[in-house]
């Protein structure tokens, strides 16, 4: 057996995919977080496409309608993983044997993969409930991705925070709404210029804060992290 | 070589006091066991000298050759075994082991991790997974990492827990060995424990 002096250090990026791996592993093998996603945006879908079945909906109705869904599916499971490294007391070992950026690159990524396979689902799925028109469908797969990015920055940070109280279902929604509402209007307003309701000034302006909001959380984020999970 | 040295190091729960000015140092080879009764501060003080709390007042300083290590540095050159501590119960025990070396920067070989599964008694169960372990076999498969990591500080919490007899001496054998070669922190109440430290620190209540 080599010594560690021995050995040549794995690279940041290689610990960050040793992390996500491991996430993804736990998550196919138990659908903690997916299952309890996938079900939520089911029901919301089909209680949606009962209720508007023959009404024509305004492009502002269908964009909110699709970010209400991502963002109240993505609620139920994206506390999930930090809540549940501290419940399973799986977070001692981590603290110990993976670096704080690590862990919190980590558990970012893992968040945006969740929720990228939730729209995966949920999209065509809406598409062919709701028959929503899409104008600008490359710039409205842009406003997606930059949503969940943003909604995944948020809610890691937020999780860390959350993991060690008692209530923590009940203080991540009350921690992450105010948090996530800015984003959530600006991504409803993009998404309906998207659809075909308004000018391109619009959009870029809402664009620009997409891009912006979850770099400048998960830059803050990051340097919380640390102090958030050590202490 | 490590140098480890804390310096009164003192822990307050809310108003209540766990433990007060509580100094030592140490250089490798050396052991040191903490002993005291049920909430002295035992597992708070190893947690602190483990980097996983932050003591009321005072400081631990690890130290390697003449260089301060901080933060991740020290993790790197330490190992805790605790009842506290719980591995994937989704993983199996060898992918467990696989996953922490890899978090840690310094993967480790199958070969590597067999042998570590054999050194504890877990041969041929590397690959049932954790939640078919008993609370004993999870115990051994803590000190299997603790073997891969092979720290410059070892840091027990009650070492022989859950352990049957053949567990307990796979652990005293692996204790007297870290003792020799490196620093060993654990903290007990058994008097067949006590014994293999060098030097000990007494918590009261």
């Amino acid at each position: 057996m080599k010594s560690r002096s021995q050995k040549k250090e794995l690279t940041w990026s290689a610990k960050l995919a040793a992390l996500v791996v491991k996430d993804l592993r736990v998550e196919l093998r138990t659908r903690y977080s997916l299952n309890v996603l996938i079900m939520f945006a089911l029901v919301t879908l089909f209680a949606l496409g009962v209720t508007f079945t023959g009404q024509i909906l305004t492009f502002r109705i269908h964009a909110a309608l699709i970010w209400i869904m991502i963002y109240f599916s993505g609620l139920q499971g994206l506390s999930g993983g930090f809540v549940k490294e501290e419940e399973a007391r799986t977070a001692m070992a981590l603290r110990l044997y993976a670096p704080s950026s690590v862990i919190f690159f980590g558990k970012l990524v893992f968040s945006l993969l969740i929720l990228t396979i939730l729209v995966v689902f949920l999209f065509p799925l809406y598409y062919i409930l709701m028959n929503p028109e899409i104008k600008r469908f490359w710039i409205m797969l842009l406003v997606l991705i930059l949503g969940i990015f943003g909604l995944s920055a948020t809610s890691t940070i937020t999780a860390a925070m959350v993991s060690k109280a008692n209530v923590k279902g009940a203080l991540f929604a009350v921690l992450s709404f105010p948090l996530m509402l800015p984003l959530l209007l600006i991504a409803i307003s993009a998404t309906s210029v998207c659809l075909g309701g308004g000018d391109g000034q619009t959009l870029w302006d809402s664009l620009k804060i997409l891009i912006a909001y979850p770099v400048i959380v998960t830059a803050v984020s990051f340097l919380l992290f640390d102090y958030v999970w050590n202490n | 070589m490590i140098n480890i040295a804390a310096e009164k190091l003192s822990m307050r729960f809310g108003l209540r006091g766990v433990f007060k000015d509580i100094s030592f140092e140490l250089n490798t080879p050396s052991s040191m066991t903490v002993t005291g009764p049920n909430g002295s501060g035992k597992s708070t003080l190893l947690k602190i000298i483990a980097g996983l709390l932050v003591p009321t007042s005072g400081k631990v300083r690890i130290k390697s050759d003449s260089d301060e290590l901080k933060g991740e540095e020290q993790k790197k050159i330490m190992a805790v075994v605790s009842p506290e501590m719980n591995f994937y119960d989704e993983l199996t025990g060898a992918e467990n082991l696989e996953f922490f070396m890899k978090a840690s920067g310094y993967p480790a070989s199958s070969e590597d991790i067999i042998e570590s599964l054999k050194r504890v008694g877990l041969e041929g169960r590397g690959d049932d997974y954790l939640k078919e372990y008993s609370s004993g076999m999870r115990m051994r498969l803590k000190y299997a990492l603790a073997i891969l990591k092979r720290p410059e500080i070892l840091i027990v919490d009650e070492p022989s827990t859950n352990l049957d007899i053949s567990g307990k001496n796979i652990v005293y054998d692996l204790m007297n060995e870290y003792q020799k070669n490196g620093i060993l922190i654990f903290a007990t109440n058994e008097d067949n424990e006590i014994s293999i430290a060098k030097e000990r620190i007494d918590l009261v209540s």
